[in-house]
């Protein structure tokens, strides 16, 4: 933990233990790519996954991180403003990033720069650009329910 | 060498998921692989969000059928890390035997369907007729051949009924057996072995780069298990062994899934021996959920499976992320894939133990001329390279 | 009866599509093929292609993803055409009810002949309603 603090210092805005075994840091959206480097490539953790959740004001990533000799799981926290839904991609540092920023992709409307291939994973085809399933005020789902009703009726 | 795309999938006769993969080969080598995935989507994310802190437990029992309470004691372990609860210890045991009985069903399907894929049908049917006393365990203990639904965020449903005891130890006892027969059976075929060995191969750069859990990453000798590393459940309170193996390749994987079946049947003796003794409450109670986030993991058959929640002291969670294992260990056949032959790769694909792959059709597509090759035919080309190392080893 | 309903009573060859299930339906009827309930003896048999099929067996909440492919393996499928929907997804949902990529019950993009209900539903259960079907046809 000490370690943590001095490697990353005024990086680390704020460090929350919730029981000894989850940890939660946040963290600036610049500093996203230093961080995992230092997590994934010299602390040797392994990249769990990342959620993406939109809180009210901002979207928030959290990237969890498991430490396997301890039990211990550490997210990183990166607020990205709802203005500018932009964060660097971690495909170059992690290969097994690339589903899960596809998926938060869709889902949430964040786009990851540096990604080799921002595509679509789960929706179907022809599903309408600009509706994000995940987002807290989506309202285009209801629509689209029943524009899909009236053509398969029809 | 003219490059050719081959499509398998998304849907396939025997495989339970659709999946869809896009090989491009070089004659028979494969050299690159593309994976779609989603047209088992279900929104289960966004369901969650509706639903109250008990409701989502049968929702994520649903997100998949082999692993029907791996997820439930994951989304536990969130909702009682979210709240600080300790379950009772009786309950504890009773989450372990589930879940261990469902490793051993779990991995006596792959086994059986491995045996399909490599033309040896015997073993499927088989592996599948030993399965099946252990579904009837399922039914007499917890109500349901699969979807047990036996638990809710502070311990489990209902308790056991220890008269069934005696007789589930006769049953495991017999697969033991059974197991042990087929397993030497498998290990001394020289015909398998050459299918198998060196085949598809994992390294452990490959488990860190994209994050493989499970079986999958232990056969790379990389030694990870939840149920060890982050202990819940009953897990620190019985005796038992990760197993590992060391090559990565398709052998290991076999052995790796055989081994756990034996240590398995062990930890649910065990478990049986400890509920004897243990007697007791099997819910805790939780008031409400107070506000904030909780992690909960368990390893499932295929690896560890994740979930997060979070809450805002309401009656549902506001975000649910779930992450399954065959997320991660899914595109490791990027790794795998490349330089191996088309007949190996049903069997690679299948080596992960997806929650699964395959076929409708397969389309060879070779300058602009379109030649269909049915799933069938891809069975059979893998079946067709048994027959000629039978022949070779005089079998 | 015509001469076409008379042949097919006689051995079904199951075409198995999957559009958004949990397995587990999908896993019970790959047991039905297995030593003990072992359909075969009926002369039921799964086939590779939809070509060569009789009757569509289908399970999931037929999701936006699939709906395409259902239609165009409904198509491909020849006549006499039977349709089973297994499990309580294909009928209505089940827990996924109100999915955002649920494209609706099945019987709203094809026509359904059958319905066996549960989650999921046991094999035996399975068999019975195949085994209603053929008397119905009869």
């Amino acid at each position: 933990m000490k370690e943590i603090k001095e490697r990353l210092g005024d990086k680390l805005l704020k460090i929350y233990e919730h029981t000894p075994n989850r940890i939660y840091l946040d963290i600036k959206r610049e500093d996203l790519k230093e961080v995992v480097e230092y997590f994934f490539l010299d602390r040797n953790l392994r990249f769990v996954t990342a959620s993406g959740i939109d809180g009210r004001k901002e979207m928030e990533i959290l990237y969890h991180f498991s430490e396997d000799s301890t039990g211990k799981i550490y997210s990183l926290r990166v607020k990205v403003p709802k203005d500018d839904l932009k964060i660097d991609s971690l495909t170059s540092l992690i290969k097994g990033a690339e589903f899960i920023e596809r998926e938060i992709f869709e889902m949430l409307g964040i786009e990851f720069t540096g990604h080799p291939n921002l595509t679509r994973l789960l929706l179907a085809e022809d599903w309408p650009e600009g509706i994000y399933p995940l987002r807290r005020d989506e309202k285009g789902i209801r629509d689209l329910k029943e524009r899909n009703w009236e053509k398969k009726n029809g | 060498m003219a490059k050719a795309v081959i499509p398998i999938g998304p849907y396939h006769p025997l495989q339970e998921e659709p999946e869809h993969f896009l090989l491009t080969v070089e004659g028979e080598k494969v050299v690159d692989v593309e994976v779609h995935i989603g047209y088992n989507h279900r929104g289960i994310e966004k369901l969650a969000e509706h639903k109250s802190w008990q409701q989502v437990t049968f929702l994520v029992a649903r997100i998949c059928g082999i692993c029907s309470t791996s997820h439930p004691i994951a989304y536990c372990n969130a909702v009682e890390n979210l709240c600080r609860v300790e379950i009772p210890e009786r309950a504890k045991y009773i989450r372990t035997l589930v879940g261990e009985l469902e490793r051993i069903h779990s991995h006596l399907l792959w086994l059986g369907l491995a045996g399909h894929f490599l033309g040896y049908n015997t073993v499927w049917m088989w592996v599948w007729k030993w399965r099946e006393p252990v579904l009837d365990i399922f039914e007499a203990l917890t109500g349901n051949r699969n979807h047990y639904d036996m638990l809710l965020p502070g311990g489990v449903r209902r308790d056991l009924n220890e008269e069934y005891f005696p007789w589930v130890r006769k049953e495991l006892g017999e697969l033991k057996k059974n197991l042990e027969m087929l397993s030497k059976a498998i290990l001394d075929d020289p015909v398998i072995i050459s299918r198998l060995k060196g085949i598809g191969v994992l390294t452990p750069e490959d488990v860190k780069n994209y994050g493989a859990v499970g079986p999958t990453a232990r056969a790379s000798g990389v030694k990870i298990d939840v149920r060890k590393d982050d202990p819940y459940a009953a897990y620190d309170l019985i005796q038992w062994e990760v197993a590992t193996c060391e090559n990565g390749d398709l052998l290991d994987k076999v052995v790796v899934r055989i081994l756990e079946i034996f240590e398995s049947i062990k930890m649910v003796e065990e478990c049986m021996d400890a509920l004897e003794k243990v007697k007791g409450e099997v819910m805790a109670t939780i008031k409400e959920v107070p506000p904030g986030e909780g992690i909960g993991r368990h390893e499932a058959p295929r690896g560890e499976t994740f979930h997060y929640v979070r809450s805002d002291g309401g009656s549902s969670p506001i975000r649910h992320k779930v992450r399954a294992p065959t997320y991660v260990n899914l595109p490791t056949c990027k790794a795998t894939l490349p330089g191996s032959q088309l007949a190996d790769a049903i069997i690679i694909l299948a080596s992960i133990d997806p929650c699964y792959c395959c076929t409708e059709r397969v389309a060879v597509v070779s300058d602009k001329k379109k030649e269909y090759l049915t799933q069938e035919d891809l069975i059979k080309l893998s079946w067709e390279k048994t027959e000629k190392l039978r022949r070779k080893y005089g079998k | 009866m015509g001469w076409r309903e008379k042949i097919l009573k006689r051995s079904l060859w199951v075409y198995h599509l999957a559009t958004g299930p949990c397995n587990n339906c999908d896993i019970e009827i790959l047991d039905l093929l297995t030593p003990r309930h072992d359909v075969e003896r009926f002369g039921i048999k799964l086939v590779g292609s939809v070509r060569h099929a009789d009757v569509l067996l289908v399970t999931g909440i037929v999701n936006r993803k699939c709906v395409p492919r259902v239609l165009r393996i409904y198509e491909q499928m020849p006549a006499p055409k039977l349709v089973i929907a297994v499990g309580a997804c294909p009928m209505g949902g089940c827990v996924f009810k109100g999915s955002y990529n649920q494209a609706g019950p099945l019987d709203k993009i094809i026509p359904v002949d059958l319905y066996i209900p549960g989650c999921p539903p046991k094999p035996e259960a399975i068999i019975a309603g195949i085994a209603k079907l053929l008397e119905k046809l009869k």
